[in-house]
């Protein structure tokens, strides 16, 4: 009985060993600036976008807008800043589906977050377009201040 | 020694899988014994039995049985052109015998010889004729014009009273009000949004100057009902979302799950249910001073605003309202109080809820005794629930002639009929 005891905690030691060499491993210093910018995305996507657009990017029917392989989320990055800088507030058709809950603004993000944050989904949910800078971020906004 | 270790964790693995497998096989086990096949897929109490009586008819919405077994079932949109079905009931088939109306929306009700059906602006009446047919479905009248759409809960609900009135939900085109109201003097759009609406019945092209706001500070209701028992509107309201992401200091992740309740609430006449400065929290059973307006999760609101009747989960988004007077089901349903829940989404990251009917037992009235789950399964496996990609989504409920209850799904356009069958 003791020495099965014994064994069970040896073998789950063993295995919490593995998970943090692993944990560690991932964290190394040299992974590159695209993925220290998933990761800082992944941040701002938990706590700002997945509780409408969900974790895994699916969206609501009819309500909020699906980000995975959609045209939007692969598009124009202009386009996609603005949203998230000024909310949307109009119906949006995707793949003959209509969506009409209203986004609001995001400008309270700094452009690193919005860059981050988009950069994310563009790479997330099976997607696969460009990164984002945040000097592309801060070129949009500063025009749409005017 | 690294021969040892591995031992023990080839034993943990051993036992790990084991302990998997034998759960997997309890839980099968316990599946097979809830007669799913017979059941449509649902799971009910004792001596209830369900049906498909149709299925993939496009966004089924809210629909009504006629004494001849027939049903009328609004779509949210048009299909080939037409936004409500008519199917004949024989035993567990529904057959699609014709459509009509160009126009798709939500409310959809029978009352004095007339079918009424609205859109998000509209609400029109066709007359019916011995047979509860339609007469004439190409020239409905226009009873309500011109009501605000603003793509937010824009579908208008509605039911009938005894006395000659329509009454239309006219949902608030907002979560919170908080981008019309900055700073926070008041929601400019409660004048003409966020409450019920009292029309005249039989009087062609109302609008708002025509009705009375019968009720006011309703953020969106999609689930009414008159109950003929005290003669009352009573409503189910979707409560208000994301508590935790625009107060993450005020509110958890979980709080903001389970907050605030969806509400059941009794209306009279110039009754304020409080949207979008109250909420109201099941969990301390008080209504609640929302956060936009100096609320914490502590205060109280002002006594001035209505207490629901009844308080569900948040977030289980409630569609549907009957109240049930039929003499089929056993004696504790009679005058009680269905409610088919949509299922949520604003429960993220936390597993979504709801996707079920519930149902709420009534003495002389009012509730009376804690709600229950009455029919679930609509949603598929846990997993698919969890995540929020239902496959059955329940909407518009209605009952038989024959004290059937029907229950419409908008995803996959299923129509249930549950049946009750002591054996």
């Amino acid at each position: 009985m003791n020495i099965k005891i014994t064994g069970l905690l040896l073998a789950s030691f063993i295995l919490m060993l593995n998970a943090v060499n692993a944990q560690t491993k991932k964290q190394a210093p040299g992974q590159t600036a695209l993925a220290a910018s998933m990761a800082r995305g992944k941040i701002v996507y938990t706590s700002v976008c997945l509780a409408c657009h969900m974790a895994d990017g699916g969206g609501v029917p009819n309500m909020n807008p699906p980000l995975a392989n959609t045209g939007y989320a692969l598009g124009n990055k202009a386009a996609l800043i603005k949203i998230v800088l000024h909310g949307f507030n109009e119906d949006v058709a995707i793949n003959g589906k209509t969506y009409s809950n209203t986004m609001t603004a995001h400008d309270d993000l700094n452009d690193r977050q919005i860059a981050d944050v988009l950069t994310y989904v563009r790479r997330s949910f099976g997607n696969r377009a460009s990164a984002f800078k945040a000097a592309e971020v801060s070129e949009v906004r500063a025009a749409s201040k005017k | 020694m690294i021969n040892r270790k591995l031992f023990f964790a080839f034993c943990l693995s051993l036992i790990l899988t084991g302990g998997l497998l034998s759960f997997k096989l309890i839980k099968n086990d316990n599946r097979s014994r809830s007669h799913e096949a017979a059941d449509a897929g649902l799971t009910l109490p004792e001596g209830f039995q369900a049906a498909v009586v149709a299925d993939n008819l496009g966004s089924a919405r809210h629909l009504v049985v006629t004494p001849q077994g027939d049903i009328y079932v609004h779509l949210a949109g048009t299909k080939n052109g037409k936004g409500i079905l008519v199917l004949h009931v024989d035993g567990d088939k529904a057959t699609l015998k014709s459509s009509f109306a160009n126009f798709g929306g939500t409310g959809i009700a029978i009352k004095n010889g007339y079918l009424y059906a609205s859109n998000s602006r509209e609400v029109y009446r066709y007359k019916l004729d011995d047979n509860d047919q339609v007469i004439n479905p190409d020239k409905p009248e226009r009873i309500v014009t011109g009501l605000l759409d603003r793509r937010t809960h824009a579908p208008k609900a509605i039911t009938l009273d005894n006395d000659g009135n329509l009454y239309v939900n006219i949902g608030a085109y907002s979560n919170i009000c908080s981008e019309y109201d900055p700073n926070k003097t008041g929601c400019p759009i409660l004048d003409s949004a966020g409450g019920i609406w009292q029309f005249k019945a039989d009087k062609p092209d109302q609008t708002y100057g025509d009705g009375i706001r019968y009720a006011t500070g309703l953020r969106n209701v999609v689930g009414l009902a008159w109950n003929q028992q005290d003669n009352q509107l009573f409503v189910m309201q979707h409560g208000r979302d994301e508590l935790h992401n625009l107060f993450p200091k005020l509110y958890t992740v979980h709080q903001s799950a389970e907050l605030p309740a969806e509400c059941m609430f009794a209306l009279k006449a110039g009754d304020n249910a409080g949207y979008p400065y109250v909420y109201y929290d099941w969990i301390q059973q008080k209504n609640m001073l929302g956060p936009e307006y100096g609320g914490d999760g502590k205060k109280p609101a002002d006594s001035k605003y209505i207490n629901p009747v009844a308080a569900f989960p948040g977030h289980y988004a409630p569609d549907g309202l009957l109240f049930y007077t039929g003499n089929q089901f056993p004696e504790k349903y009679k005058n009680g109080a269905f409610i088919a829940f949509h299922g949520s989404w604003n429960r993220a990251p936390e597993p979504q809820a709801g996707y079920c009917v519930v149902f709420q037992p009534f003495k002389d009235g009012k509730p009376d005794g804690k709600w229950e789950v009455f029919a679930d399964g609509f949603a598929g496996t846990e997993e698919q629930k969890a995540s929020g990609h239902a496959v059955h989504r329940p909407c518009g409920l209605a009952q038989g002639p024959d004290g059937s209850l029907y229950v419409t799904d908008d995803n996959k356009g299923t129509i249930y009929k549950i049946t009750y069958n002591k054996q």
